[in-house]
């Protein structure tokens, strides 16, 4: 395994090609769960675990069922089954081994299997043809990178609140702007490279 | 779901993306033409619709405990459909959209409509309810990728209309804003509209959350 390889694979993922800022994968947790710091850290804590363990089991089916008995046309369907069991499964197992961890991500967890960028990156682990270690670290940067996207996004809009502007931007409209502010900035990682 | 008072007023206040701001990946990615905006809408509408006949009808034998896992995996199904049906009838605009399209299978606004509707009514208003929801989608996508090729590529319809499908010049192309382009014009251009929603609707209440 080669170490420049990860090195690179974690780079992109957490800054280069982050999945929210550069890729636009899981906006929608990004603008709908980022009105306080806590609860943004908790959705990317949650969010990461699973977009682990969906590289790790995706990549197993992919490449022991889905291929070996040709049924690509079946990706997406299995995939979406995957993810939401696997969600399911964690949440059960929270609930009975970690119960402080539970409350604290409980709410979350029905949420993620509508986050594209738990799909997004198992489609984009299949269409680089990664080894399993490199899509389960993939998984794992991409959902760090999450993290990182919904905690600098969160400290903003706690800060948002009190900006003086216009009625009708109040909210929704200036978080979205400033999001879009923190997309142009993103842009200025491209081009970064481990070699 | 309401539909009373002026027909305008309620498309866009109760408009899933721009007052629950739903289904937002897919919005701010694909909408930099007319042409994709518009397929993008019309593919998730149709997904919607469909799926949301079938968790009605399934909605008394879907145990409680693993009905996201059901209405993932049907919803999956119908996206499936959807995008193998768009490349191969219109493989210009499948490959525009391009990861979004099979996408769709996680898109919130089609999972948020079976959990909070389907699941909960029958089949003709659920039916109703994806028509009506999707088709609200679909002319927010449209309003905002107008927005965003007429600024950034002074088009209508690239891909299209017009000559060589070159689209409808609107903007000599001197004077295009190319940044709406690129994600963050999707951004802006959502921003903008929200607010120019709340400014022509003020008693809109569906608007002013978030």
């Amino acid at each position: 395994m080669d170490i420049f390889k990860i090195l690179s694979i974690a780079l992109g993922a957490v800054l280069t090609n982050n999945f929210v800022f550069v890729q636009l994968l899981g906006v929608c947790p990004f603008v709908g769960v980022s009105r306080k710091v806590e609860t943004a850290a908790g959705m990317g804590a949650s969010v990461t675990l699973v977009m682990g363990a969906a590289s790790a089991v995706t990549w197993l089916v992919n490449e022991y069922v889905l291929v070996k008995y040709d049924l690509l046309y079946m990706r997406t369907v299995v995939f979406v089954l995957i993810i939401a069991f696997l969600v399911q499964l964690l949440e059960m197992l929270l609930q009975k081994w970690m119960p402080g961890l539970y409350t604290m991500l409980g709410i979350y967890l029905p949420l993620i299997t509508a986050n594209c960028a738990v799909l997004g990156v198992t489609f984009l682990n299949v269409e680089r043809s990664y080894s399993l270690m490199e899509s389960v670290f993939h998984g794992v940067t991409g959902g760090l990178g999450f993290l990182l996207a919904m905690v600098l996004f969160a400290a903003i809009r706690e800060r948002l609140v009190f900006s003086d502007c216009p009625e009708n931007w109040k909210g929704l409209p200036l978080a979205l702007v400033s999001a879009g502010l923190m997309v142009l900035a993103f842009m200025g990682f491209s081009g970064l490279r481990i070699w | 779901m309401s539909i009373k008072g002026r027909p305008a007023e309620s498309l866009l206040a109760n408009n899933p993306l721009l007052g629950q701001v739903l289904g937002l990946c897919a919005a701010v990615t694909v909408t930099t033409s007319v042409v994709s905006g518009l397929s993008m809408g019309l593919a998730v509408a149709v997904t919607l619709t469909l799926s949301n006949i079938v968790v009605s009808a399934l909605r008394n034998f879907i145990p409680h405990q693993v009905r996201i896992v059901v209405f993932a995996v049907i919803i999956a199904g119908f996206a499936t459909a959807a995008d193998m049906l768009l490349r191969a009838f219109w493989p210009g605009a499948a490959g525009a959209l391009g990861m979004f399209l099979p996408l769709t299978a996680v898109n919130c606004l089609v999972l948020g409509r079976a959990e909070a509707f389907a699941s909960r009514n029958g089949v003709a208003a659920s039916a109703l309810d994806g028509i009506v929801q999707g088709g609200c989608y679909a002319l927010a996508l449209l309003l905002m990728s107008l927005f965003r090729e007429v600024l950034g590529a002074g088009t209508i319809g690239a891909g299209l209309l017009g000559k060589a499908g070159e689209g409808i010049r609107v903007l000599p192309a001197e004077f295009t804003v190319g940044a709406m382009l690129l994600p963050v014009g999707g951004f802006l251009a959502l921003a903008v509209l929200i607010a120019a929603a709340r400014w022509i609707f003020p008693g809109a209440a569906g608007l002013k959350e978030g």
